[in-house]
This record gives structure tokens, C-alpha cells and sequence, in this order.
């Protein structure tokens, strides 16, 4: 088991390596605005775009560049500094990161407290009243883009702009550390958004999943041991039938952590996801090669953390 | 006195977007303590139907079930959920097909029978672990202490379904329904576990059921058989009577298809022709007809009705040939000759000379 984590991160730290390729590569390759000229701003002269050209070393070779970037993560941890606010990358990131992780872990929360129980009760009165309302209602906030639920909301329920304005705050972002009574306030919408469209994923997975466990051959042995049905469903059911959704999951919390860009620009959240938008808005490659960095990272934590939760949850599955 | 389990004109039907399923059409036994009956029919023939309606597992998949399944004078069929689920696993247990899938994959074999026996005693965990290694080890395992913190992926084939049994016996239930318990088994194996059930109900003093497609499953263990045919009894007697002298062209055809090693054969096998027929559409008069050598015009208008072999003492069977056209028939089987060369004995010509043989029997209406 060690020997296989061991041997995953370090295909992960291969991977991210990669990842960094590409993103040098599709920024140097694709076209963009010249990053010396959008820093130096309207009517600079000639010189001082070359100075600030120097400065941020993009008058070296496309080959050096990478060398002195990459040499610069992976031996001292350092992600470059901002061409736009000339702040460091890690800076930018650990300003952003908390109100992305607020973010993720409310919508993440809520949207199980939903998505479980109706997924459950979905799936074992299968096909009657309310599991077809469960599902048509699911189907209805699957098929709603977030953008647009996002706005729709706002339309409602924005404490400024809002018809029907109950939530103060609800557009303005405040860290916990501010005032947490407002943090709450203004990401109660966000969280909702977000967790709608994946209750309802969530939902569905568990039922389909739960359907299919429900009629395997050692849920008919529990009921004939005389077990409660109640019983039957969690312990023997549910055990079983979760393990896919555990795997979606740690994936979506792992991409949501990288920034869910949508949410973030939509309410306007200073996250991650926001960071990046900006940063590509304004050809700030090391930001936008930070935050891709991190979301790589995420991804790729997440999925080792699926493979040992995996070997946990199913005693049959053993790395070796 | 009336028997342990007596499961009197029992039907059970599944309403499908087909049709109506018909899997339990009107069967009818019981046993008794310290006594096997064999159910044997081919797949989807409603012999499991049957048996899981018994422990009331049919009622979640939306079953309608008629008639009476008497549990110590107790019907079954119209007790409460609760009051049922409190017998199941409790006083009448069942062991499964394949126990690999029978088994919850995820949870050790020891934490599974503690969970059988603390269904139905209010025991401490320490002491259900120990009477679970007991048991265990009652069933033929070695090491059993070691093995009830294995998981059942860790466990042979034959392991496995030793130990269904012993989760089956947890609670010392008087009836044990075994649902092919041998058919995903190596031939090997399924001696050791028939010889166990066997053992063990000589110990314990339970009724046993074994439900099969395999006519030599039972031979030595069933005190009596049921052959069951489209969801209802074709025939039915003791093991002696049904392997001496059967009676329905339907057991013939069981017999005649298993290879046998102690009788001297130049002839192949003689498989069954057909399919079962569906439990939805089911043919007009007697439902074997469509795949029976022997069928007359008549058999496909009148239905039989299961009744007493002339002679024979508790041999039941469902059939309108004639009873000496049967004899000589089997007689004919027994010595090599095909069904085809037999079907002159069954015609038509030799109905009218002898006596009629649809008496008491229902006509179809169409």
C-alpha cells in the first residue's frame, strides 16, 4: 500500500510537470496581448516596454524562460510574481484561497445533505410519487447552466438589486475572519447555486446506484436473516451503493478547489476561480500558470485520495 | 397432526408491463421435522417463487400471493411484516445460490452471522462472536477463529457456502430452505455440502427443503420429491417412487437427460425438447403439451389436475394418459427406446378403446 501511494505521487508530481509544459506551451504558442506592454501602460515609450521586457525576462529565449520557471517551482517553491500587480503568485493564491474553500465545503455540504437522503428515498420508493418528483426536479436544476441560475438569483434574491431582497449581503463577499455572520449571509446564494445542480447529480447517482445494489443477491440474504428493512437499506444498501459517489465526490471537491470560475465571477467572489479569469483577461501568465498549477494539483491529489479511499471502503480492492 | 410446513394451494403472481406473471400456480406440500423434500424444476419454473414467498421475500417486489402457508398452525401469508420478519432467519432460514453474491462483500464473515444471530437475541457482541466461530466451526470450517475476521472474497467456494449455512443456523431454525444450494459448486464440493446439510439435520432435527434443477441432488438426500412444472406440481411422491416408477412424461424427461454410471447405456442422452413455456401466455390444457412426445389432441384443450397414482401410496401426479400407457411408456425409456418410437403407445386409436381419462379433469374454456 505505501509503495503504491509512493509510487502515485510521484506520477503526480510527473504530471504536474507536464501540466506546466502545456500551459507554457499554449501561452508562448497561442497569441496574446504583450504582458510588457499592458503593464506599462497607454504611451510608454518604446524603452521602457523594453525595460519592463527585461525586467519580467521575457526577452530571453522561449527555452530559458521555461528553465528559469520551472527551476523555480520545483527547487524553491517559486511560482513567479504577477506581470500585472507584480505580487508574488503564492501571495495571490493564499489571499484567494480561503474564500474558495468556503465556497467548496458549504456547497459541498449542502448539496450531500441534499443529494443523499433524496437519492435514498428516490431509490427505494422507486417509481412512485415521490421519487418521480425527486428526479423531474432534478432533471430540471441538472439542466440549468450555473451562470444563469446564478443571475436568475441575483435577480431575486441580491440584497441591492434583488425583487425580493431577504438576504443581506447576499452579493458581497466577506472572509470569515471579517465578520462571519456576513460570510454566511453572502455565500448562502453561491452555496445554493452550486449545490443545486450537484444535489441533483448526486441524487440521481445514489438512486441509479442503489437501485442497482438493491437487487444484488446479498441484500435478499440480509432480508432473510430477518434484519429491519431499515437496516437492510443503510447497513447493507447504502454501504455498498455510496462507493461511486465517494469517487465523484473527492474529484469535484478536488476541481471546485481549483476555482469553480463561474460561481466565483458570477457572484463575485474573490476565489480562485476569479483569479484565474482576471489573470487570463490581462495575459498574466504566472498567475494564470499558478492557478492551473493548483487546480492540476487538486485534481491529482483527489484522485489518489479516491484510490485509498477506494482500498478503505471495499475490502476486495487492495493495492499491492 | 399437522405438519411443520404445510403451504396449501399457494399462487403467486407479478404484475409486469407484459402481463401477468404467473410463477406459483396452485402448489401444494409440506414437511415435516427431520424430514427433506426436494423441489425440482428447471429455471424459472417457480420453484424459488415458491420458497421465497415462504419467508415473505416476494412482498417487495410487489407479489400477489393466495392461499395459506401454515408455520406451526401460523399462516404466512397474512401475517404483518414485522411478525414475519421476526420467523425469517429466525425459525425458517434459506441458504442461496451462489454464495459468493449471497455474502455482503464489504463486512467480515464473523460481523455477518453476529448480525444473524443479534437480529432475533438480544446477546452481547463478545458472546454472538464466539457462538459465531462455534458455529463456524459446526459447519466444517478449520481454524474458524481465524477465519471469521476474513472477508468473504478470502473464502473457496465451498467455504462460502458452508458458511451461509452456518449464518442459516444461527438461530437453530426448525425449517431450512436451501435454493440450489450446490449448483455453483464443484462437483466435489457438492457432495461435502450435501453431506453436511444431511449431517447436520440428523443433528439438529431440522425440516429441510432443497430446491433444485437436479434430479441427482436430491436422490440422496430428499425423503420426497416435487417435480414442478410452469409454476405448479406435476408429480409428486416419494425419492423411491419418483426414480422407480415415475409417472409424468416431464420426469421422464428429467431422468432420461442426467448420465447415469449404474446403468449400461449404448443410447445418448435424451434431452427434454423446447423451452419452458412463459408464465405469462401459458399454453391452453395441460402446459407440458407443446414439448411433450406424447401429447394427444385432447392435452391441448384439457387441463389435468394432480391426482392419485392407482397402487401407489402418496404418488401423486398430473397426466392424461392413461396409467398402464405410462407404465409401459417408462418401461419402454428404461430399455433404451427413443420417445419418438414410443408415441405409437400414446395414440389416439388405443384412447378411445380405453376408459376416458379426463375424468375430474377441468376443460379449458377458450
Amino acid at each position: 500500500m505505501t509503495t503504491y501511494i509512493l509510487r502515485r505521487v510521484l506520477w503526480g508530481i510527473v504530471l504536474l510537470f507536464l501540466v506546466c509544459l502545456l500551459t507554457f506551451i499554449l501561452f508562448n504558442v497561442l497569441p496574446s496581448a504583450d504582458p510588457a506592454q499592458l503593464r506599462a501602460g497607454r504611451n510608454a515609450s518604446p524603452a521602457i516596454i523594453a525595460h519592463i521586457r527585461h525586467e519580467l525576462g521575457l526577452d530571453k529565449s522561449v527555452l530559458e524562460q521555461f528553465w528559469v520557471y520551472i527551476t523555480n517551482i520545483f527547487l524553491h517553491f517559486n511560482f513567479g510574481y504577477s506581470f500585472y500587480s507584480g505580487q508574488s503568485v503564492i501571495s495571490l493564491i493564499g489571499d484567494r484561497l480561503p474564500a474558495t474553500l468556503s465556497l467548496t465545503v458549504g456547497a459541498v455540504i449542502l448539496w450531500l445533505l441534499l443529494g443523499i437522503p433524496i437519492g435514498i428515498i428516490s431509490a427505494v420508493r422507486r417509481r412512485t410519487f415521490v421519487d418521480r418528483t425527486a428526479m423531474g426536479s432534478a432533471l430540471f436544476f441538472v439542466s440549468m447552466p450555473i451562470y444563469w441560475l446564478g443571475l436568475i438569483v441575483l435577480f431575486l434574491f441580491a440584497s441591492d438589486i434583488g425583487k425580493f431582497p431577504i438576504l443581506p449581503g447576499a452579493n458581497s463577499y466577506v472572509g470569515i475572519t471579517t465578520d462571519a455572520g456576513k460570510w454566511f449571509t453572502s455565500l448562502l446564494l453561491p452555496w445554493f447555486v452550486l449545490a443545486a445542480t450537484q444535489a441533483a447529480i448526486y441524487s440521481r447517482l445514489l438512486r441509479g446506484s442503489l437501485i442497482e445494489t438493491m437487487s444484488e443477491d446479498y441484500i435478499r440474504t440480509a432480508r432473510a436473516k430477518g434484519l429491519p428493512e431499515r437496516r437492510v437499506v443503510w447497513k447493507h444498501g447504502v454501504r455498498a451503493a455510496v462507493t461511486p459517489v465517494i469517487t465523484v465526490l473527492a474529484l469535484d471537491i478536488g476541481a471546485l478547489l481549483g476555482g469553480a470560475v463561474l460561481t466565483e465571477t458570477v457572484f463575485d467572489i474573490p476565489g480562485i476561480g476569479r483569479l484565474n479569469y482576471d489573470a487570463i483577461i490581462h495575459s498574466d501568465f504566472p498567475v494564470v500558470q499558478g492557478t492551473v498549477l493548483l487546480a492540476a494539483m487538486f485534481i491529482i491529489v483527489a484522485n489518489i485520495v479516491v484510490d485509498i479511499a477506494y482500498a478503505y471502503l471495499d475490502p476486495r480492492v487492495r493495492y499491492s | 397432526m399437522s405438519p411443520l410446513l404445510d403451504v396449501k394451494d399457494l399462487r403467486v403472481t407479478f404484475e409486469t408491463e407484459d402481463g401477468v406473471v404467473h410463477a406459483v400456480d396452485g402448489i401444494s406440500y409440506s414437511v415435516d421435522t427431520g424430514r427433506t423434500l426436494g423441489i425440482v424444476g428447471e429455471s424459472g419454473s417457480g420453484k424459488s417463487v415458491s420458497s421465497l414467498t415462504t419467508l415473505g421475500l416476494t412482498r417487495t417486489e410487489g407479489a400477489k400471493v393466495s392461499g395459506e402457508i401454515l408455520f406451526d398452525g401460523n399462516d404466512l401469508v397474512a401475517m404483518s411484516d414485522d411478525e414475519l420478519r421476526s420467523i425469517r432467519g429466525n425459525q425458517i432460514a434459506m441458504i442461496f445460490q451462489d454464495p459468493l453474491s449471497s455474502l455482503h462483500p464489504f463486512y467480515k464473515v464473523g460481523w455477518q452471522l453476529v448480525e444473524a444471530i443479534r437480529a432475533h437475541r438480544s446477546v452481547s457482541g463478545k458472546a454472538a462472536h464466539s457462538r459465531a466461530v462455534e458455529l463456524l466451526d459446526l459447519v466444517g470450517i478449520p481454524d474458524a477463529n481465524r477465519r471469521a475476521n476474513q472477508y468473504p472474497h478470502e473464502f473457496s467456494g465451498g467455504m462460502r457456502q458452508r458458511a451461509m449455512i452456518a449464518m442459516a443456523l444461527a438461530n437453530e431454525p426448525k425449517v431450512l430452505i436451501a435454493d440450489e444450494p450446490t449448483t455453483a459448486l464443484d462437483v466435489t464440493v457438492q457432495a461435502q455440502i450435501l453431506a453436511l446439510l444431511d449431517d447436520l439435520q440428523q443433528r439438529l432435527g431440522m425440516a429441510i427443503i432443497i430446491i433444485t434443477h437436479d434430479l441427482g441432488v436430491v436422490a440422496e438426500t430428499a425423503d420426497e420429491i416435487a417435480v414442478i412444472y410452469a409454476g405448479r406440481i406435476v408429480e409428486h411422491g416419494s425419492t423411491a417412487q419418483i426414480f422407480k416408477s415415475p409417472q409424468h412424461p416431464y420426469t421422464w424427461g428429467l431422468l432420461t437427460s442426467i448420465p447415469r454410471l449404474d446403468i449400461q447405456r449404448d443410447e445418448e442422452l435424451v434431452p427434454i425438447a423446447g423451452r419452458p413455456p412463459s408464465l405469462i401466455h401459458r399454453p391452453a390444457g395441460c402446459f407440458f403439451n407443446p414439448r411433450c412426445p406424447y401429447a394427444r389432441d385432447e392435452m391441448r384443450r384439457i387441463d389435468p389436475r394432480l391426482e392419485p397414482v392407482a397402487g401407489e401410496s402418496d404418488h401423486q401426479v398430473a397426466c392424461l394418459l392413461e396409467p398402464e400407457v405410462r407404465t409401459r411408456i417408462w418401461k419402454g425409456l428404461q430399455e433404451g427406446q427413443s420417445p419418438a418410437s414410443l408415441r405409437t403407445l400414446a395414440s389416439p386409436l388405443r384412447t378411445q378403446a380405453s376408459a376416458p381419462a379426463a375424468q375430474g379433469a377441468n376443460e379449458v374454456s377458450e
